[in-house]
């Protein structure tokens, strides 16, 4: 197997995540663009880790991973916050820095 | 090697397509749905890797939890159910633009950089390995992986909590 071809379908996958992230307007949807950018990200990881023979490219994707569980739950803590005070998970609506 | 290669793409072309699914779907549970699928397939190649534990965590705390997580959250911001045209907002060439530059810009760099690197595989990471390495070498980081873990729980309860 080439390094490459994990690479580019990384690469692959964080376009498309940061087309989502510009391109959603609903919360949520914008929320799981970013995870389909930390997958990219992890994949990245774990082929280099095999590259490499080095296990800590592993380790560093099971953080990652950690981490992207901690960003989900505050994420969508933000959101259900937004729902009830707006109305909508439209973020764009959410334009003023006053309560 | 062959079969790997062929399995690889297979499961890269599925992945390709639901994750433009994830961004392009106009139902918001079917974008959740979508989403399973890559992650899924991010699941298979981390097996084709030989990285079998991070696999399985994979499946444990995305399938399981966060995909769990998400259904929550559109279930609790009330999104309707069927087809939804107001999804996506009014910048969408822009960001299509970015999107397939960035794909361009990065796929030109890592031809250039690593066009004739091979990944030759020995045997399966063991597990013990990862664990080793966790707990010696970043036993530190891994103690502020749990505390952040911690502090961003309570933090999502305290945030989403009616007072």
């Amino acid at each position: 197997m080439d390094l490459n071809q994990f690479l580019i379908l990384a690469a692959f996958l964080f376009g498309t995540g940061v087309y989502g992230v510009v391109a959603r307007r609903n919360g949520v949807l914008m929320l799981m663009s970013v995870e389909l950018m930390l997958q990219a990200v992890n994949i990245n990881l774990v082929a280099f880790s095999a590259f490499l023979h080095d296990v800590s490219g592993q380790v560093f994707a099971l953080f990652v991973i950690t981490v992207a569980a901690a960003e989900v739950g505050v994420g969508l803590a933000i959101i259900l916050l937004i729902y009830r005070n707006l109305g909508s998970p439209d973020l764009d609506r959410v334009e003023q820095l006053k309560g | 090697m062959i079969a790997q290669n062929v399995a690889f793409w297979i499961i890269a072309l599925a992945m390709a397509g639901a994750a433009i699914g994830v961004v392009r779907s106009t139902n918001v549970v079917h974008a959740a749905l979508y989403l399973v699928v890559v992650l899924a397939g991010t699941a298979a190649q981390y097996i084709l890797l030989a990285a079998e534990f991070v696999a399985w965590v994979q499946v444990l705390v995305y399938i399981g939890a966060v995909v769990i997580l998400f259904l929550f959250g559109i279930m609790l911001t009330r999104a309707p159910m069927g087809h939804d045209t107001d999804l996506d907002t009014d910048s969408r060439w822009p960001a299509a633009v970015v999107g397939l530059f960035l794909f361009g810009v990065l796929t030109a760099l890592l031809v250039d950089a690593f066009g004739d690197k091979e990944i030759v595989l020995h045997e399966p990471t063991r597990t013990a390995a990862v664990a080793d390495s966790i707990f010696r070498t970043y036993v530190l980081p891994f103690e502020v992986v749990s505390m952040l873990l911690l502090a961003a729980l309570v933090g999502a309860v305290v945030i989403a909590r009616r007072d």
